[in-house]
């Protein structure tokens, strides 16, 4: 039902509610002045059953509660066991006064008192206590009453779960003749068993009398079933739960994924119509020493009759099925260490680099059979290393569930109610990105959960659901894998985050941020929002960290905020740190890359733009102003700038910030070659790559090279200052 | 042709959350107020299935199991009844009379149309 029909639902029992309890008044005022009219006493118990029953429906749970112990007592009225007092029908009144106040709470009213509530509730239990205590009614129905409610807001939390083990069981469905008269349709059943696995279906005729004798009305056939299925004995007894009193049905277990051992298997069939009670063994001994099929001697000798063995022959067959599948998954995977697949791609790596230079020798030799061969080795390079890479790729399912855990820990710690919920396990990733990016979502969930998700009770005066949900995301984005993880928290407070970054001296007083800045603060090293550090969060590990961690892997951080809605914080990675897309650039005699997803557009600059800005490093691109490094000077590239450059402008975090170079020369598949131990630290390189020539080009560290950038100027502005 | 199920009840909200669940799901839908209403619509409008609750004035929903199961047209077509946690003897009673299966009060829209499934194909 759509939240709209939901809307509407409990706007007619509002009304309905409304108008029962005012009925309930009169006939609660008329049983007083005649106890024993039993008309009256039921009239009574059908509103309160109705308000229970329609309440929990629409999400009243607290009405729902609240009633149930009204009901319970006029149940107990109704079967003689409880006397209508005056003291019943007050607390009565008062209930359904206080029934009549939870409504109108839920329309804006006042709030109700809980104290009030509990006591009526106590009056109650207090009356019935007298007659329920020896037969203990009134306790057991209470707890069992909130079991039912807590099982109803729940049901997220089950989602994930471990593979379960497949079973084939056998089923032996007979249903009694008189099936029929209850309007139950078997194949209908039948149908149902066929949803749950692979199921072979053998109906068995043989009770059916000739056709004179034959009524249509009685259910004479009954069925063999054998069905293979990972959802356990529990849903193939549901598919009969309707009929179980008015049929047979016997489940067995007849094999378990791998855990029989082999004989198991090859059930004969003779031992299969033994286990089945069709044939005794006695008889099964008798008949083997004669050399014809075990099934044709058993009909012969009348033993049994065809439709057993068809059915036992069916059985088999299914088994055979199942074994079969199953040898067949099992060779569809191997495990192989990683390394050997790290040197796999470290050679396809090599690969791809001599490939580019063959590309580029044969293109000199203009050579219409070489360049045809070159084109070939090309093409395979390619797929030899999509599928390569494709090797690494896991899906991130196993990550997100071990958070299922993590949360109801959390949630127990910290008091609060959650769910975890998660979409798109199947996504993959490179199994480096996934290890790596484990820590940083285990520290923003603990800070949703932490920060973002409010106690029950703050949740419930919030108007919100009392469990608190987290949502897991993942999802392919072009060469990009985005990782949202959302809560329905309080969401993050602008004037707090501001006032708190200014109380440590991470921004100036009179700052002026935008909101995507003031929630950026919270990746601040040192910054925390929490009022007092908790066993959860308190780790001395920032957000700073989780930023630093997810750049490291080349991703970006994203932050969406609404008070009092919550918190959307999402993770752009790639999808294998191994490969990158790179544009090919040129300062003087040396290479450079610049990662392609970080660069947005190309233009030129002249002398004359230079001019035109005084020497600033800032230009004009198409009215809108970009600062931009020139990355001669910050590599110290000692020769002479070209009359007109290129400027590479890249966007990051949402700023668009220019390098400047002397050519760009384009688009570049890069083989990513961690720096030697030396080299390692450097700011503002994250790695080198191999070009066809042998050349070998840097990678720039984009983001880095900002943050390096702006740090040399304000000091030296504030140098200027001093000064 | 979309196959028509008879919701009986004396409730208007659970009325509306059973007729707006299975419209939704593509069947017709005739309402019924209680067992006594049911029995004369059922005169007249030829439905493929039941949903009924127990409680309810004039003729409760044992009384229009029985009612409807002695009616030829009516003699094996499904018939669910609404029960709660406590009713456990009262289910007996329904089944004996005829019920097809139940659904235990409160429910959710999908718990419903899946007996809805299950019982009418």
């Amino acid at each position: 039902m759509s939240d709209d029909g939901l809307e509407k639902g409990r706007e007619i029992f509002i009304e309905e509610a409304q108008e029962l309890l005012a009925e309930l008044e009169t006939s609660l005022l008329e049983l007083e002045e005649n106890p024993a009219d039993t008309e009256l006493v039921g009239r009574v118990f059908r509103a309160m059953h109705t308000i229970k029953g329609s309440g929990a429906m629409f999400g009243f749970d607290d009405i729902s509660t609240f009633t149930h112990e009204v009901e319970t007592a006029f149940d107990m009225v109704r079967n003689g066991e409880l006397a209508v007092t005056t003291n019943l029908i007050n607390l009565t009144l008062m209930a359904r006064d206080q029934i009549r106040a939870m409504m109108e709470a839920f329309r804006g009213g006042p709030q109700v008192d809980e104290e009030r509530s509990t006591e009526i509730i106590n009056g109650f239990k207090l009356i019935m206590a007298g007659v329920g205590a020896e037969k203990g009614h009134t306790d057991e129905s209470v707890t069992k009453s909130e079991i039912t409610t807590e099982s109803h807001t729940t049901p997220q939390a089950e989602i994930i779960s471990g593979p379960a083990s497949i079973v084939t069981y056998r089923v032996r469905f007979r249903p009694a003749p008189e099936l029929f008269t209850t309007g139950t349709n078997p194949i209908l059943l039948l149908n149902e068993i066929r949803q749950i696995g692979k199921a072979t279906i053998v109906a068995q005729t043989g009770s059916i009398p000739a056709l004179e004798d034959f009524d249509p009305e009685t259910c004479l056939t009954y069925w063999d079933i054998v069905i293979t299925t990972e959802q356990g004995v529990n849903a193939i007894k549901d598919v009969f739960i309707f009929v179980e009193d008015l049929c047979e049905v016997k489940i067995e277990v007849i094999d378990e994924g791998g855990i029989f051992d082999e004989e198991q298997r090859h059930l004969k069939l003779g031992e299969i119509l033994l286990s089945r009670g069709d044939v005794s063994l006695d008889d099964l001994k008798g008949i083997l020493g004669k050399q014809k099929k075990v099934g044709e001697i058993l009909v012969e000798a009348g033993i049994t009759d065809e439709a057993h063995i068809a059915s036992a022959l069916a059985e088999q067959k299914h088994l055979k099925d199942v074994k079969e599948q199953r040898q067949k998954t099992d060779t569809a995977s191997i495990r192989v260490p990683s390394d050997k697949l790290d040197k796999l791609v470290d050679l396809v790596g090599e690969l791809v680099t001599v490939q580019a230079r063959l590309s580029q020798t044969v293109t000199d030799f203009s050579d219409g059979v070489l360049l045809a061969i070159s084109e070939e080795v090309e093409r395979l390079t390619w797929e030899l290393r999509d599928s390569t890479m494709s090797i690494r790729m896991l899906p991130i399912g196993s990550t997100f569930s071990k958070f299922k855990r993590l949360l109801r820990d959390l949630s127990a710690d910290l008091g609060k109610e959650v769910n975890l919920t998660t979409d798109g396990a199947e996504t993959e990733l490179d199994k480096t990105v996934i290890e790596k990016l484990n820590d940083p979502l285990v520290h923003i969930i603990r800070n949703s959960v932490d920060h973002g998700i409010e106690q029950p009770d703050v949740r419930v005066a919030a108007g919100k659901s009392r469990y608190g949900t987290v949502h897991l995301t993942a999802g392919h984005s072009g060469a990009n894998v985005l990782i949202q993880i959302q809560d329905d928290g309080k969401g993050l407070d602008k004037n707090v985050l501001y006032a708190k970054a200014v109380e440590k001296g991470i921004i100036a007083p009179d700052a002026e941020l935008s909101e995507k800045e003031i929630f950026s603060l919270i990746f601040a090293p040192g910054f925390s929002t929490a009022q007092k550090l908790t066993s959860v969060s308190g780790r001395g590990v920032g957000m700073d960290v989780v930023k630093r961690n997810i750049e490291a892997l080349r991703g970006t951080v994203d932050i969406k905020s609404k008070l009092g809605v919550g918190t959307t914080i999402t993770l752009k990675l790639p999808l294998t740190l191994a490969i990158i897309d790179g544009l090919l650039v040129k300062v003087a005699d040396d290479f450079f890359v610049i990662p392609l997803s970080l660069v947005h557009e190309c233009v030129e600059l002249t002398k004359g733009d230079i001019a035109k800005m005084h020497g600033r490093h800032i230009s004009n691109v198409r009215g809108a102003i970009v600062p931009y490094i020139v990355v001669r000077e910050h590599f110290l590239i000692n020769t002479q700038r070209p009359l007109v450059e290129q400027i590479v402008v890249t966007e990051v975090d949402d700023r668009r910030v220019g390098f400047v170079v002397d050519y760009v020369i384009g688009e570049h598949q890069t083989v990513i070659k961690t720096l030697g131990r030396v080299y390692k630290d450097v700011e503002g390189i994250s790695g080198a790559t191999i070009l066809g020539d042998g050349t070998v080009a840097l990678i720039l560290d984009i983001p880095k090279l900002i943050t390096v950038v702006e740090k040399i100027e304000s000091n030296s502005y504030e140098k200027a200052l001093a000064v | 042709m979309s196959k028509t199920i008879m919701t009986v009840d004396d409730s208007a909200s659970v009325r509306q959350m059973v007729s707006f669940t299975l419209k939704g799901a593509g069947y017709t839908v005739v309402e019924a107020v209680d067992g006594k209403d049911a029995l004369a619509k059922l005169a007249v409008t030829p439905v493929n299935m039941v949903i009924t609750d127990l409680n309810m004035p004039n003729l409760d929903g044992i009384g229009l199991i029985k009612g409807i199961r002695a009616l030829p047209d009516f003699k094996f077509i499904p018939i669910i009844m609404l029960t709660t946690e406590s009713q456990d003897s009262r289910k007996q009673e329904g089944k004996a009379a005829g019920a097809t299966g139940w659904i235990v009060k409160p429910f959710k829209p999908d718990q419903l149309l899946g007996v809805v499934k299950k019982v009418l194909g």
